[in-house]
């Protein structure tokens, strides 16, 4: 019968013909509701944050913790900003913000370029030990920080670069180094080296190579570097506190003497506000740049 | 005047050695092709001509001049790579001025010589693209216009063609022979296709772990190969194998069980061996008869049909000799099936004979 109606070109009607129907399956449902669940759940205390640097004190202290604001003000945003006390000065996190900026952009400018030329002469110059100083770059990555902040201190005493600018910039190149380069000697390792061939039959040298052919090439995994670099640092507690000096201490240390303060009521109007606008520059990093980040993430599968 | 000469070259990589004490010249104006399987030492050669690979002891001479430490700029040459290995963030004028441009040459010679070289190779409209938005055969062109640009006396070529798919592989096959004609300069070309390096040859250097097996003419490669592995390597399909031995003397026969082939014609390296002596006979398929035309040589004998492969342009036939499996190539209008029985025959002078023990041609 089946091989009649097939013979003559008729089709039962739940025969499988095209295009595989898509069903809702009660598994379907029960994975995005899980989904959306755990979605509400790491987004609550953001919410949370942002409602409450809108609401007076007053206000915080008799509502619900989830209530939306009835009087929505940003006097928080502002006070934090100019005004909240750390310890005697009470100016608020901007210069903090300053002093953060000051740090972040030469540092992530210096540890990029001198990762990416390290990374570059590790895959295209075959000298003497670079397999050597490839494994103690990579070791680099594993050594606990506080088993070295003493001596770093004492190094950077005995150069006169201790507390200072120039010091932070210094450390936060070092620490990126590890990372940096492994990152960057990967991307250019899955170039194909008959690039880096044709580049010296056409009379390039070291640098030509580097900065005519090799850098405008790296483009996508300078960018994952740049959110590593731009994230790390900016939100770095630990050596700013250390080695950037009263003077320079970045947006974090400010941040956590506004909230840490022992007198009166915890002002978490305030406190809220002030920790939004110290997260809010790798938040737009992100943002902004998240698209690049995973294409640079995958570029090293792709070949140009 | 571009002779490129390359004397008692040594490489190893750690242990390993890849080239020992190899010689071997370019003549000005010649195109030579390095022929050999994957890993027997032809890129190395070549890389080594080029400069970019260091060296551990010989010398090379190119154009009567040592460059054996000269950096590859300086050399006189210009490489294509079988990845084409374009500049992506430039475009096509950009890559083919990029030498000129860091050799500090004057703008108005380097658009003359951009032109040039995008009027030789048909390029002209694509100067202002990206390599990424070229199709294979554009951008192995425009590999080539960047050694062209640099007005060099030899181009080395690194499996130009590999990564191109077999019509435009042949297209571009004509182009660099066109190319040879035209320039007449010394080209040097590295190629697993036997039939690339058969159609661009002068000369043929066959390879085979790091030791030049022959070093002569297309023709005579085929038709005269040294020993097994060349005859083997040449040829598709292969060149038909039967071993057996020869009796020497006045009038030398080869002999394999139930086969005894006279070898009145065959003409010997050298005197034919006295006594009897283990061989290997070859021959071509193409060079085997059939029928009638079988019955006219000098020797023939029967055999059945195995398979018949039709390959449109000619048919493959294969049969038994002597128990050892035999190929046939003939005209496809032939009608030929499996299970056929068939005279077959072939003329011993156009065969080749080795030692079965050295490999070497008798």
């Amino acid at each position: 019968m089946s091989t009649l109606a097939m013979d003559i070109g008729i089709r039962a009607a739940d025969e499988p013909w095209g295009g595989r129907p898509k069903r809702l399956t009660a598994g379907r449902v029960g994975l995005y509701a899980f989904l959306i669940i755990s979605a509400i759940f790491f987004l609550i205390p953001l919410y949370v944050m942002v409602i409450t640097s809108l609401k007076a004190m007053p206000e915080i202290l008799s509502s619900n913790v989830l209530a939306l604001p009835e009087k929505p003000t940003v006097q928080p945003w502002i006070d934090a900003w100019l005004h909240a006390c750390t310890g005697r000065d009470c100016t608020g996190l901007h210069p903090g913000f300053f002093n953060s900026v000051k740090i972040t952009v030469p540092a992530v400018i210096v540890s990029i370029f001198i990762s990416s030329l390290t990374g570059y002469a590790l895959s295209f110059w075959h000298y003497r030990g670079a397999g050597f100083f490839f494994g103690l770059l990579v070791f680099g990555a594993f050594v606990p920080y506080q088993v070295v902040i003493y001596p770093i201190i004492l190094g950077l005493r005995t150069v006169h670069l201790f507390s200072t600018l120039p010091g932070i910039i210094a450390v936060h190149t070092i620490f990126g180094m590890p990372v940096l380069v492994l990152l960057f000697r990967n991307f250019y390792a899955g170039l194909p080296i008959e690039l880096f061939k044709a580049a010296r039959v056409d009379g390039a040298g070291f640098w030509q190579t580097f900065f005519r052919i090799m850098l405008p090439m790296s483009v996508p995994i300078t960018v994952v570097a740049l959110i590593l670099q731009v994230t790390g640092i900016w939100n770095d507690f630990l050596f700013g506190v250390i080695y950037a000096g009263r003077a320079n201490w970045p947006m974090t240390v400010q941040l956590l003497n506004i909230v840490h303060t022992t007198q009166g009521i915890p002002q978490y109007d305030v406190n809220m506000a002030a920790t939004i606008e110290a997260a809010a520059v790798p938040l737009i990093i992100y943002f902004v740049s998240g698209r690049w980040f995973v294409r640079g993430i995958a570029a090293g599968a792709v070949k140009g | 005047m571009a002779q490129v000469s390359v004397r008692d070259l040594d490489i190893s990589f750690g242990a390993v050695k890849v080239l020992q004490k190899l010689n071997v010249t370019a003549e000005d104006g010649e195109f030579l092709v390095l022929l050999g399987p994957s890993g027997c030492g032809k890129s190395t050669l070549l890389n080594a001509i080029a400069g970019l690979l260091d060296i551990n002891g010989g010398q090379i001479f190119i154009g009567g001049k040592n460059v054996t430490w000269e950096e590859p700029k300086d050399r006189g040459i210009g490489m294509v790579f079988q990845s084409y290995a374009l500049y992506p963030q430039m475009t096509v004028e950009k890559n083919l001025s990029f030498a000129l441009r860091v050799a500090g040459f004057k703008r108005d010679e380097i658009a003359t010589r951009v032109a040039r070289a995008a009027e030789i190779l048909q390029i002209g409209p694509l100067l202002q693209r990206k390599p990424a938005n070229l199709s294979g055969g554009q951008r192995q062109r425009v590999a080539i216009g960047r050694a062209l640009v640099r007005d060099v006396d030899v181009f080395l070529f690194d499996e130009p063609l590999s990564n191109l798919d077999a019509k435009l592989r042949g297209e571009l096959r004509v182009e660099i022979k066109r190319l040879h004609h035209r320039l007449r300069n010394t080209m040097i070309y590295v190629t697993h296709d036997q039939v690339e390096a058969m159609t661009l040859a002068n000369r043929i250097a066959i390879m085979r772990d790091g030791v030049i097996q022959q070093l002569d003419t297309p023709h005579n490669i085929y038709h005269r190969p040294v020993n097994l592995f060349v005859a083997g390597f040449i040829g598709s399909p292969g060149m038909n194998f039967i071993s057996g031995e020869i009796a020497g003397g006045a009038h030398p026969v080869f002999t394999a069980p139930g086969l005894s082939v006279p070898l009145a014609g065959y003409q010997f390296d050298g005197s034919p061996p006295s006594g009897k002596v283990a061989a290997v006979l070859g021959i071509r398929p193409e060079h085997v008869s059939i029928r009638d035309a079988a019955a006219a040589l000098p020797f023939s004998t029967d055999s059945e049909i195995d398979i018949v492969e039709p390959m449109g342009s000619d048919t493959v036939a294969w049969a038994k000799l002597a128990d050892q499996s035999f190929t046939i190539r003939c005209d496809s209008e032939i009608a030929l099936e499996a299970g056929q029985k068939l005279r077959l025959g072939f003329d011993p002078a156009r065969g080749s004979l080795f030692n079965a023990e050295t490999g070497n041609r008798l």
